[in-house]
Protein backbone atom coordinates (compact mmCIF):
# COMPACT_ATOMS: atom_id res chain seq x y z
CA UNK A 1 0.00 0.00 0.00
CA UNK A 2 3.02 2.44 1.23
CA UNK A 3 4.57 2.40 -2.49
CA UNK A 4 0.73 3.26 -3.83
CA UNK A 5 1.30 6.55 -1.72
CA UNK A 6 5.18 7.05 -2.84
CA UNK A 7 3.85 6.50 -6.92
CA UNK A 8 1.08 9.73 -6.14
CA UNK A 9 3.37 11.78 -4.04
CA UNK A 10 5.92 11.75 -7.13
CA UNK A 11 3.16 12.15 -9.64
CA UNK A 12 2.06 15.33 -7.84
CA UNK A 13 5.50 16.83 -7.37
CA UNK A 14 5.99 16.27 -11.66
CA UNK A 15 2.69 17.88 -12.58
CA UNK A 16 3.64 20.68 -10.55
CA UNK A 17 6.37 21.54 -13.11
CA UNK A 18 4.30 22.57 -15.64
CA UNK A 19 3.14 25.75 -14.11
CA UNK A 20 3.04 27.53 -17.20
CA UNK A 21 1.07 24.93 -18.91
CA UNK A 22 -1.51 25.01 -16.59
CA UNK A 23 -1.77 28.84 -16.84
CA UNK A 24 -2.27 28.50 -20.45
CA UNK A 25 -4.60 25.94 -19.37
CA UNK A 26 -6.59 28.03 -16.79
CA UNK A 27 -6.99 30.85 -18.90
CA UNK A 28 -8.28 28.54 -21.90
CA UNK A 29 -11.05 27.23 -19.71
CA UNK A 30 -12.52 30.33 -17.72
CA UNK A 31 -12.81 31.83 -21.65
CA UNK A 32 -14.81 28.63 -22.54
CA UNK A 33 -16.58 28.93 -19.73
CA UNK A 34 -17.13 32.41 -19.89
CA UNK A 35 -18.64 32.25 -23.32
CA UNK A 36 -21.10 28.97 -22.51
CA UNK A 37 -22.22 30.72 -19.77
CA UNK A 38 -23.45 33.73 -21.78
CA UNK A 39 -24.85 30.95 -24.83
CA UNK A 40 -27.30 29.25 -22.16
CA UNK A 41 -27.73 32.01 -20.28
CA UNK A 42 -28.98 33.45 -23.79
CA UNK A 43 -31.20 30.75 -24.15
CA UNK A 44 -32.97 30.84 -20.79
CA UNK A 45 -33.65 34.74 -21.75
CA UNK A 46 -36.33 35.32 -19.10
CA UNK A 47 -36.72 32.08 -17.92
CA UNK A 48 -35.51 31.40 -14.49
CA UNK A 49 -35.50 27.65 -14.76
CA UNK A 50 -35.74 24.94 -16.80
CA UNK A 51 -36.57 21.25 -16.44
CA UNK A 52 -36.30 22.32 -12.55
CA UNK A 53 -32.56 23.72 -13.59
CA UNK A 54 -32.49 27.65 -12.25
CA UNK A 55 -29.91 29.86 -13.89
CA UNK A 56 -28.14 30.49 -11.10
CA UNK A 57 -27.52 26.71 -10.76
CA UNK A 58 -26.99 26.36 -14.48
CA UNK A 59 -23.96 28.94 -14.19
CA UNK A 60 -22.32 27.09 -10.96
CA UNK A 61 -22.69 24.08 -12.90
CA UNK A 62 -20.57 25.26 -15.72
CA UNK A 63 -18.03 27.22 -13.25
CA UNK A 64 -17.31 23.72 -11.82
CA UNK A 65 -17.32 21.80 -15.02
CA UNK A 66 -14.54 23.84 -16.25
CA UNK A 67 -12.61 23.74 -12.85
CA UNK A 68 -12.57 20.06 -12.85
CA UNK A 69 -12.79 19.47 -16.22
CA UNK A 70 -9.54 17.14 -15.57
CA UNK A 71 -12.09 14.79 -13.51
CA UNK A 72 -14.10 14.26 -16.80
CA UNK A 73 -13.03 14.80 -19.38
CA UNK A 74 -11.66 10.94 -21.00
CA UNK A 75 -8.89 12.28 -23.91
CA UNK A 76 -6.60 13.29 -21.36
CA UNK A 77 -3.75 10.41 -22.36
CA UNK A 78 -0.71 9.29 -20.57
CA UNK A 79 1.95 9.21 -23.72
CA UNK A 80 4.30 7.08 -22.00
CA UNK A 81 1.72 3.95 -20.90
CA UNK A 82 0.85 4.06 -24.88
CA UNK A 83 4.58 4.03 -26.06
CA UNK A 84 5.31 1.30 -23.52
CA UNK A 85 2.74 -0.82 -25.66
CA UNK A 86 3.70 0.06 -28.81
CA UNK A 87 7.10 -0.21 -28.20
CA UNK A 88 7.17 -3.72 -26.28
CA UNK A 89 8.78 -1.90 -23.13
CA UNK A 90 5.92 -2.95 -21.38
CA UNK A 91 7.34 -6.42 -21.01
CA UNK A 92 9.87 -4.64 -18.42
CA UNK A 93 6.82 -3.30 -17.06
CA UNK A 94 5.47 -6.63 -16.71
CA UNK A 95 8.44 -8.06 -14.55
CA UNK A 96 7.76 -5.00 -11.56
CA UNK A 97 6.30 -7.52 -8.56
CA UNK A 98 3.28 -4.79 -8.57
CA UNK A 99 -0.78 -5.76 -9.81
CA UNK A 100 0.06 -3.81 -13.70
CA UNK A 101 -3.25 -2.37 -13.32
CA UNK A 102 -3.19 -1.08 -10.16
CA UNK A 103 0.21 0.19 -11.03
CA UNK A 104 -1.41 2.09 -14.31
CA UNK A 105 -4.17 2.85 -12.17
CA UNK A 106 -2.85 5.40 -9.35
CA UNK A 107 -0.45 6.54 -12.63
CA UNK A 108 -3.42 7.64 -14.03
CA UNK A 109 -5.10 9.12 -11.29
CA UNK A 110 -2.33 10.98 -9.45
CA UNK A 111 -1.62 12.96 -12.61
CA UNK A 112 -5.40 13.92 -13.06
CA UNK A 113 -5.24 14.59 -9.42
CA UNK A 114 -1.81 16.96 -9.47
CA UNK A 115 -3.71 18.88 -12.79
CA UNK A 116 -6.92 19.55 -11.20
CA UNK A 117 -4.90 21.03 -7.87
CA UNK A 118 -3.06 23.45 -10.31
CA UNK A 119 -6.13 24.49 -12.17
CA UNK A 120 -9.25 24.43 -9.97
CA UNK A 121 -8.19 27.06 -7.55
CA UNK A 122 -7.50 29.47 -9.68
CA UNK A 123 -10.70 29.37 -11.61
CA UNK A 124 -12.75 28.39 -8.96
CA UNK A 125 -11.54 31.96 -7.48
CA UNK A 126 -12.01 34.48 -10.25
CA UNK A 127 -15.67 32.66 -11.08
CA UNK A 128 -16.72 33.40 -7.09
CA UNK A 129 -15.50 36.77 -7.91
CA UNK A 130 -17.15 37.16 -11.66
CA UNK A 131 -20.14 40.22 -11.52
CA UNK A 132 -23.14 39.59 -10.24
CA UNK A 133 -25.22 37.35 -12.25
CA UNK A 134 -22.23 35.61 -13.61
CA UNK A 135 -20.64 34.61 -10.25
CA UNK A 136 -20.22 31.20 -8.98
CA UNK A 137 -22.42 30.27 -6.41
CA UNK A 138 -21.43 28.69 -2.27
CA UNK A 139 -22.31 25.22 -1.90
CA UNK A 140 -26.10 25.46 -0.93
CA UNK A 141 -25.11 24.43 2.81
CA UNK A 142 -22.40 22.45 4.49
CA UNK A 143 -23.50 18.82 4.32
CA UNK A 144 -24.08 19.85 -0.10
CA UNK A 145 -20.63 20.62 0.45
CA UNK A 146 -19.60 17.42 2.15
CA UNK A 147 -21.71 15.30 -0.06
CA UNK A 148 -20.58 17.10 -3.09
CA UNK A 149 -16.71 16.50 -2.18
CA UNK A 150 -17.70 13.08 -1.31
CA UNK A 151 -19.20 12.67 -4.53
CA UNK A 152 -16.34 14.20 -6.92
CA UNK A 153 -13.96 12.33 -5.51
CA UNK A 154 -15.97 8.75 -6.60
CA UNK A 155 -16.27 10.37 -9.97
CA UNK A 156 -12.92 10.48 -10.53
CA UNK A 157 -12.13 6.96 -9.38
CA UNK A 158 -14.63 6.40 -11.94
CA UNK A 159 -13.46 8.66 -14.50
CA UNK A 160 -9.66 6.41 -14.46
CA UNK A 161 -11.62 3.35 -14.23
CA UNK A 162 -12.90 4.08 -18.02
CA UNK A 163 -10.31 5.64 -18.92
CA UNK A 164 -8.21 2.16 -17.97
CA UNK A 165 -10.61 1.08 -20.85
CA UNK A 166 -9.05 3.16 -23.29
CA UNK A 167 -5.67 1.74 -22.65
CA UNK A 168 -6.06 -1.80 -22.49
CA UNK A 169 -8.20 -1.52 -26.00
CA UNK A 170 -4.47 -0.32 -27.28
CA UNK A 171 -3.36 -4.05 -26.46
CA UNK A 172 -5.54 -4.74 -29.20
CA UNK A 173 -5.55 -1.97 -31.70
CA UNK A 174 -1.76 -0.69 -31.13
CA UNK A 175 -3.33 2.38 -31.99
CA UNK A 176 -4.46 4.90 -29.34
CA UNK A 177 -6.10 7.43 -31.59
CA UNK A 178 -9.59 5.59 -32.53
CA UNK A 179 -10.83 4.49 -29.34
CA UNK A 180 -9.28 7.88 -27.99
CA UNK A 181 -11.36 9.47 -30.37
CA UNK A 182 -14.58 7.61 -29.93
CA UNK A 183 -14.17 7.41 -25.56
CA UNK A 184 -13.58 10.71 -25.99
CA UNK A 185 -16.69 12.31 -28.05
CA UNK A 186 -19.17 9.74 -26.63
CA UNK A 187 -17.91 10.25 -22.85
CA UNK A 188 -18.21 14.33 -23.07
CA UNK A 189 -21.52 14.43 -24.58
CA UNK A 190 -23.28 11.63 -22.04
CA UNK A 191 -20.90 13.22 -19.22
CA UNK A 192 -22.59 16.98 -19.73
CA UNK A 193 -20.15 18.55 -21.18
CA UNK A 194 -21.12 19.87 -24.54
CA UNK A 195 -24.94 20.17 -23.22
CA UNK A 196 -25.87 20.00 -19.67
CA UNK A 197 -27.92 16.84 -18.84
CA UNK A 198 -30.49 19.01 -16.80
CA UNK A 199 -31.25 20.71 -20.32
CA UNK A 200 -31.21 17.72 -22.30
CA UNK A 201 -35.11 15.96 -23.20
CA UNK A 202 -36.62 13.75 -20.92
CA UNK A 203 -35.66 10.43 -23.08
CA UNK A 204 -32.18 11.21 -23.32
CA UNK A 205 -31.72 12.38 -19.90
CA UNK A 206 -33.55 8.49 -19.10
CA UNK A 207 -31.12 7.21 -21.39
CA UNK A 208 -27.85 8.74 -19.94
CA UNK A 209 -28.95 7.97 -16.05
CA UNK A 210 -27.91 4.10 -17.27
CA UNK A 211 -24.44 4.89 -18.28
CA UNK A 212 -21.45 5.36 -16.35
CA UNK A 213 -20.10 9.33 -17.83
CA UNK A 214 -22.98 11.10 -16.02
CA UNK A 215 -21.84 9.96 -12.37
CA UNK A 216 -18.23 11.80 -13.03
CA UNK A 217 -19.36 15.90 -13.18
CA UNK A 218 -23.01 16.15 -13.28
CA UNK A 219 -23.76 14.50 -10.35
CA UNK A 220 -21.39 16.02 -8.17
CA UNK A 221 -22.18 19.42 -9.64
CA UNK A 222 -25.98 19.43 -8.93
CA UNK A 223 -25.21 18.05 -5.79
CA UNK A 224 -23.40 21.32 -4.90
CA UNK A 225 -25.71 23.85 -5.99
CA UNK A 226 -28.88 21.90 -4.37
CA UNK A 227 -30.29 20.58 -7.91
CA UNK A 228 -30.63 16.94 -6.53
CA UNK A 229 -32.07 16.81 -2.64
CA UNK A 230 -29.97 14.57 0.11
CA UNK A 231 -31.69 11.34 -0.44
CA UNK A 232 -31.04 11.57 -4.47
CA UNK A 233 -27.65 12.41 -3.52
CA UNK A 234 -27.21 9.90 -0.99
CA UNK A 235 -28.71 7.20 -4.25
CA UNK A 236 -26.68 8.52 -6.37
CA UNK A 237 -23.27 8.03 -4.31
CA UNK A 238 -24.35 4.72 -4.10
CA UNK A 239 -24.82 4.00 -8.00
CA UNK A 240 -21.18 5.94 -7.62
CA UNK A 241 -19.97 3.20 -5.42
CA UNK A 242 -21.96 -0.11 -7.61
CA UNK A 243 -20.03 1.13 -11.15
CA UNK A 244 -16.81 1.57 -9.36
CA UNK A 245 -17.16 -2.12 -8.65
CA UNK A 246 -18.81 -3.32 -11.65
CA UNK A 247 -16.05 -1.11 -13.54
CA UNK A 248 -12.69 -2.13 -11.88
CA UNK A 249 -14.02 -5.51 -12.15
CA UNK A 250 -14.26 -5.65 -15.45
CA UNK A 251 -11.15 -3.99 -15.89
CA UNK A 252 -8.80 -5.71 -14.18
CA UNK A 253 -10.32 -8.95 -15.85
CA UNK A 254 -9.89 -7.44 -19.18
CA UNK A 255 -6.51 -6.41 -18.61
CA UNK A 256 -5.39 -10.00 -17.54
CA UNK A 257 -7.08 -11.53 -20.62
CA UNK A 258 -5.08 -9.39 -22.98
CA UNK A 259 -2.20 -9.88 -20.95
CA UNK A 260 -2.30 -13.22 -21.44
CA UNK A 261 -2.44 -13.08 -25.27
CA UNK A 262 -0.14 -10.08 -25.25
CA UNK A 263 2.29 -10.18 -28.19
CA UNK A 264 5.11 -8.00 -27.42
CA UNK A 265 6.47 -5.89 -29.83
CA UNK A 266 9.43 -4.47 -31.28
CA UNK A 267 12.68 -6.46 -31.34
CA UNK B 1 1.42 28.72 -56.54
CA UNK B 2 2.66 25.60 -58.54
CA UNK B 3 4.87 25.10 -55.55
CA UNK B 4 2.31 25.61 -53.26
CA UNK B 5 0.19 22.65 -54.99
CA UNK B 6 3.04 20.52 -55.48
CA UNK B 7 3.42 20.50 -51.69
CA UNK B 8 0.07 19.81 -51.20
CA UNK B 9 -0.09 16.68 -53.90
CA UNK B 10 2.81 15.39 -51.79
CA UNK B 11 0.85 15.96 -48.40
CA UNK B 12 -2.48 14.22 -49.94
CA UNK B 13 -0.34 11.05 -51.22
CA UNK B 14 1.61 10.40 -48.47
CA UNK B 15 -1.30 10.54 -45.81
CA UNK B 16 -3.11 8.39 -48.43
CA UNK B 17 -0.67 5.78 -47.58
CA UNK B 18 -2.33 5.41 -44.60
CA UNK B 19 -5.66 4.91 -45.63
CA UNK B 20 -7.45 3.26 -42.91
CA UNK B 21 -5.83 5.73 -40.37
CA UNK B 22 -6.81 8.23 -42.60
CA UNK B 23 -10.75 7.23 -42.97
CA UNK B 24 -10.80 6.65 -39.52
CA UNK B 25 -9.21 10.16 -38.34
CA UNK B 26 -11.75 11.78 -41.13
CA UNK B 27 -14.53 10.00 -39.76
CA UNK B 28 -13.63 11.17 -36.36
CA UNK B 29 -13.31 14.94 -37.09
CA UNK B 30 -17.06 14.32 -38.68
CA UNK B 31 -17.96 13.06 -35.78
CA UNK B 32 -16.10 15.13 -33.39
CA UNK B 33 -18.59 18.25 -33.98
CA UNK B 34 -21.11 16.60 -35.03
CA UNK B 35 -22.30 16.04 -31.28
CA UNK B 36 -22.12 19.59 -30.50
CA UNK B 37 -24.26 20.46 -33.44
CA UNK B 38 -26.95 17.72 -31.86
CA UNK B 39 -26.48 19.96 -28.40
CA UNK B 40 -27.26 22.84 -30.45
CA UNK B 41 -30.24 21.62 -31.77
CA UNK B 42 -31.34 20.02 -28.64
CA UNK B 43 -31.29 23.58 -27.13
CA UNK B 44 -33.58 24.70 -30.28
CA UNK B 45 -35.65 22.05 -29.77
CA UNK B 46 -36.47 23.32 -25.86
CA UNK B 47 -36.31 26.94 -26.13
CA UNK B 48 -37.12 27.60 -29.91
CA UNK B 49 -35.26 30.55 -30.37
CA UNK B 50 -32.30 32.73 -28.80
CA UNK B 51 -32.65 35.71 -28.07
CA UNK B 52 -34.83 35.95 -31.18
CA UNK B 53 -32.19 34.23 -33.25
CA UNK B 54 -34.06 30.93 -35.32
CA UNK B 55 -31.87 27.83 -35.71
CA UNK B 56 -31.78 28.16 -39.55
CA UNK B 57 -29.58 31.26 -38.70
CA UNK B 58 -27.48 29.85 -36.12
CA UNK B 59 -27.18 26.52 -38.36
CA UNK B 60 -25.70 29.29 -41.18
CA UNK B 61 -23.03 30.41 -39.30
CA UNK B 62 -22.20 27.02 -37.39
CA UNK B 63 -22.09 25.56 -40.80
CA UNK B 64 -19.59 28.38 -42.30
CA UNK B 65 -17.39 28.89 -39.59
CA UNK B 66 -16.77 24.92 -39.49
CA UNK B 67 -16.03 24.75 -43.03
CA UNK B 68 -13.89 27.65 -42.68
CA UNK B 69 -11.76 26.38 -39.64
CA UNK B 70 -11.56 22.88 -41.39
CA UNK B 71 -10.10 24.48 -44.74
CA UNK B 72 -7.60 26.62 -43.25
CA UNK B 73 -6.18 24.06 -40.25
CA UNK B 74 -6.14 21.63 -43.32
CA UNK B 75 -3.70 24.36 -45.54
CA UNK B 76 -2.41 26.11 -42.70
CA UNK B 77 -1.36 23.60 -40.29
CA UNK B 78 2.58 23.67 -40.95
CA UNK B 79 1.90 27.40 -39.02
CA UNK B 80 0.24 25.67 -36.14
CA UNK B 81 2.89 22.93 -35.84
CA UNK B 82 5.66 25.50 -36.46
CA UNK B 83 6.83 25.76 -32.92
CA UNK B 84 8.63 22.42 -33.63
CA UNK B 85 11.04 23.76 -36.59
CA UNK B 86 11.76 26.48 -34.15
CA UNK B 87 12.65 24.07 -31.37
CA UNK B 88 14.99 22.08 -33.37
CA UNK B 89 16.29 24.54 -35.28
CA UNK B 90 14.97 23.09 -38.37
CA UNK B 91 13.50 26.42 -39.37
CA UNK B 92 17.87 27.16 -40.56
CA UNK B 93 17.48 25.31 -43.28
CA UNK B 94 13.92 26.63 -44.77
CA UNK B 95 16.15 30.17 -44.42
CA UNK B 96 18.76 29.17 -46.84
CA UNK B 97 16.17 28.50 -49.23
CA UNK B 98 15.40 30.47 -52.16
CA UNK B 99 11.85 30.69 -51.94
CA UNK B 100 9.50 32.86 -49.23
CA UNK B 101 9.84 31.04 -45.19
CA UNK B 102 6.38 32.01 -45.30
CA UNK B 103 5.40 29.59 -48.16
CA UNK B 104 7.70 26.70 -47.50
CA UNK B 105 6.13 26.79 -43.67
CA UNK B 106 3.10 26.49 -45.32
CA UNK B 107 4.40 23.94 -47.65
CA UNK B 108 5.70 22.06 -44.17
CA UNK B 109 2.61 20.46 -43.30
CA UNK B 110 -1.14 19.69 -44.70
CA UNK B 111 -3.83 17.79 -42.49
CA UNK B 112 -6.08 16.35 -44.84
CA UNK B 113 -7.92 14.35 -42.22
CA UNK B 114 -9.85 18.05 -41.92
CA UNK B 115 -12.00 16.54 -44.84
CA UNK B 116 -14.32 15.22 -42.41
CA UNK B 117 -14.95 17.98 -40.49
CA UNK B 118 -15.18 19.94 -43.92
CA UNK B 119 -18.28 17.71 -45.01
CA UNK B 120 -20.03 17.77 -41.77
CA UNK B 121 -20.14 21.73 -42.25
CA UNK B 122 -21.06 21.54 -45.75
CA UNK B 123 -23.89 19.49 -45.00
CA UNK B 124 -25.17 21.41 -42.10
CA UNK B 125 -24.23 25.03 -44.09
CA UNK B 126 -26.35 23.33 -47.31
CA UNK B 127 -29.59 22.51 -45.16
CA UNK B 128 -29.36 26.06 -43.50
CA UNK B 129 -29.27 27.75 -47.01
CA UNK B 130 -32.24 25.81 -47.98
CA UNK B 131 -34.35 26.04 -45.58
CA UNK B 132 -33.82 29.55 -44.34
CA UNK B 133 -36.68 31.88 -45.72
CA UNK B 134 -34.48 34.61 -47.71
CA UNK B 135 -35.47 36.29 -50.93
CA UNK B 136 -32.10 35.33 -52.83
CA UNK B 137 -30.33 37.97 -54.93
CA UNK B 138 -27.04 37.84 -56.46
CA UNK B 139 -25.16 39.97 -53.74
CA UNK B 140 -26.62 37.65 -51.39
CA UNK B 141 -25.48 34.62 -52.94
CA UNK B 142 -21.65 36.40 -52.91
CA UNK B 143 -21.91 37.13 -49.47
CA UNK B 144 -22.98 33.95 -48.17
CA UNK B 145 -19.44 32.48 -49.94
CA UNK B 146 -17.76 35.49 -48.87
CA UNK B 147 -18.39 34.55 -45.13
CA UNK B 148 -16.44 31.20 -45.54
CA UNK B 149 -13.87 32.76 -47.98
CA UNK B 150 -13.35 35.65 -44.80
CA UNK B 151 -13.45 32.91 -42.44
CA UNK B 152 -10.49 31.26 -43.63
CA UNK B 153 -7.93 33.64 -44.23
CA UNK B 154 -9.01 35.17 -40.46
CA UNK B 155 -8.23 31.63 -38.77
CA UNK B 156 -5.38 31.61 -41.22
CA UNK B 157 -3.77 34.59 -40.17
CA UNK B 158 -4.41 33.65 -36.46
CA UNK B 159 -2.27 30.35 -36.86
CA UNK B 160 0.33 32.42 -38.86
CA UNK B 161 0.31 35.30 -35.48
CA UNK B 162 0.76 32.29 -32.90
CA UNK B 163 3.09 30.97 -35.10
CA UNK B 164 5.47 33.95 -35.09
CA UNK B 165 5.06 34.92 -31.39
CA UNK B 166 6.84 31.58 -30.84
CA UNK B 167 10.12 32.90 -32.60
CA UNK B 168 10.07 34.35 -29.38
CA UNK B 169 8.71 31.75 -27.12
CA UNK B 170 10.27 28.73 -28.97
CA UNK B 171 7.18 26.54 -27.36
CA UNK B 172 3.99 26.55 -28.72
CA UNK B 173 1.81 28.83 -27.30
CA UNK B 174 -1.51 26.84 -25.69
CA UNK B 175 -3.09 29.90 -25.33
CA UNK B 176 -3.48 30.42 -28.79
CA UNK B 177 -6.32 27.79 -27.65
CA UNK B 178 -8.59 30.63 -26.94
CA UNK B 179 -7.97 32.43 -30.14
CA UNK B 180 -8.66 29.44 -32.66
CA UNK B 181 -10.62 27.12 -31.13
CA UNK B 182 -11.84 29.38 -28.54
CA UNK B 183 -13.20 31.61 -32.18
CA UNK B 184 -14.68 28.52 -33.60
CA UNK B 185 -16.89 27.76 -30.50
CA UNK B 186 -18.33 31.66 -29.98
CA UNK B 187 -18.50 32.09 -33.90
CA UNK B 188 -21.00 29.49 -34.18
CA UNK B 189 -23.30 31.81 -32.32
CA UNK B 190 -24.08 35.01 -33.60
CA UNK B 191 -21.72 37.44 -31.95
CA UNK B 192 -24.55 39.71 -30.07
CA UNK B 193 -25.31 37.28 -27.50
CA UNK B 194 -22.00 37.97 -25.70
CA UNK B 195 -20.59 40.68 -23.22
CA UNK B 196 -20.04 44.12 -24.92
CA UNK B 197 -16.26 43.96 -24.55
CA UNK B 198 -15.96 40.35 -25.93
CA UNK B 199 -18.10 41.46 -28.85
CA UNK B 200 -15.70 44.88 -29.31
CA UNK B 201 -12.49 42.62 -29.10
CA UNK B 202 -14.27 39.97 -32.02
CA UNK B 203 -14.80 43.30 -34.37
CA UNK B 204 -11.86 45.41 -33.95
CA UNK B 205 -8.84 43.42 -33.07
CA UNK B 206 -9.79 39.79 -34.71
CA UNK B 207 -12.33 40.71 -36.90
CA UNK B 208 -15.10 37.52 -36.30
CA UNK B 209 -17.75 39.73 -36.56
CA UNK B 210 -17.04 40.17 -40.29
CA UNK B 211 -17.80 37.18 -41.30
CA UNK B 212 -20.37 36.54 -38.35
CA UNK B 213 -23.31 38.93 -37.50
CA UNK B 214 -22.72 41.87 -40.15
CA UNK B 215 -23.18 39.87 -43.30
CA UNK B 216 -26.21 37.71 -41.48
CA UNK B 217 -27.94 40.67 -40.46
CA UNK B 218 -27.45 42.08 -44.20
CA UNK B 219 -29.08 38.62 -45.27
CA UNK B 220 -31.82 38.78 -43.20
CA UNK B 221 -32.70 42.64 -44.25
CA UNK B 222 -32.06 43.61 -40.74
CA UNK B 223 -32.84 47.66 -40.37
CA UNK B 224 -29.76 49.16 -41.06
CA UNK B 225 -28.07 46.65 -42.77
CA UNK B 226 -29.48 46.95 -46.39
CA UNK B 227 -26.98 48.98 -47.58
CA UNK B 228 -25.37 46.84 -50.62
CA UNK B 229 -21.78 47.53 -49.40
CA UNK B 230 -22.26 44.71 -46.15
CA UNK B 231 -22.12 41.98 -49.07
CA UNK B 232 -18.63 42.54 -49.66
CA UNK B 233 -18.14 43.21 -45.19
CA UNK B 234 -16.63 39.57 -45.16
CA UNK B 235 -13.68 40.79 -47.24
CA UNK B 236 -12.62 42.64 -44.36
CA UNK B 237 -11.79 39.31 -42.92
CA UNK B 238 -9.16 38.40 -45.99
CA UNK B 239 -7.63 41.86 -45.31
CA UNK B 240 -6.39 40.54 -41.98
CA UNK B 241 -4.00 38.13 -43.48
CA UNK B 242 -1.73 41.26 -44.20
CA UNK B 243 -0.86 42.47 -40.96
CA UNK B 244 -0.46 38.72 -40.32
CA UNK B 245 1.85 38.49 -42.65
CA UNK B 246 3.89 41.59 -42.04
CA UNK B 247 4.31 40.33 -38.31
CA UNK B 248 5.81 37.05 -39.92
CA UNK B 249 8.17 38.68 -41.44
CA UNK B 250 8.95 41.71 -38.43
CA UNK B 251 9.42 37.88 -36.67
CA UNK B 252 11.71 35.91 -39.12
CA UNK B 253 13.83 38.86 -39.28
CA UNK B 254 14.33 38.60 -35.61
CA UNK B 255 14.77 34.72 -35.53
CA UNK B 256 17.65 33.75 -33.38
CA UNK B 257 18.24 29.68 -33.75
CA UNK B 258 18.24 27.47 -30.84
CA UNK B 259 19.72 24.79 -33.32
CA UNK B 260 23.37 23.24 -32.78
Amino acid sequence: MKWYFTLLKLRLTQGLQYRAAAIAGVATQFFWGAISIMIFATFYGDASEVNGFTKEQMITYIWLQQAFLVFIVLWLRDKELFELIRTGNIAYELCRPLNTYGFWYVKLISSRLSSAILRCIPILLIAVFMPGPYALALPNSAISALLFFLSLILGLIINVAISMFIYISVFITLSPTGSLLLFSVIGEFFSGLILPIPLMPTWLRNFVMILPFRYTGDLPFRIYSGNIVYSDALFGIAIQVIWIGVLLTLGQAAMKKSLKHLTVQGG
Amino acid sequence: MKLFLKYAKMWLKSQLEYRTSFILLSIGQFFVPFFVFIGMYLLFERFDNLAGWRFQEVALLYGSIHMAFSISEALVRGFDSFSSLVVTGDFDRILVRPVSTALQVLGSKFEFTRIGRLIQGSIIFTWAIINLSITWTFLKILCVFLMVIGGIFIMSGLFIIFATMSFWTIQGLEIANIFTDGGREMSQYPLSIYAKSIQKFFTYVVPFAVVNILPLNYLLDKPGYTSWTYAFIPLVGVLFIIPSLLFWNFGVKHYKSTGS
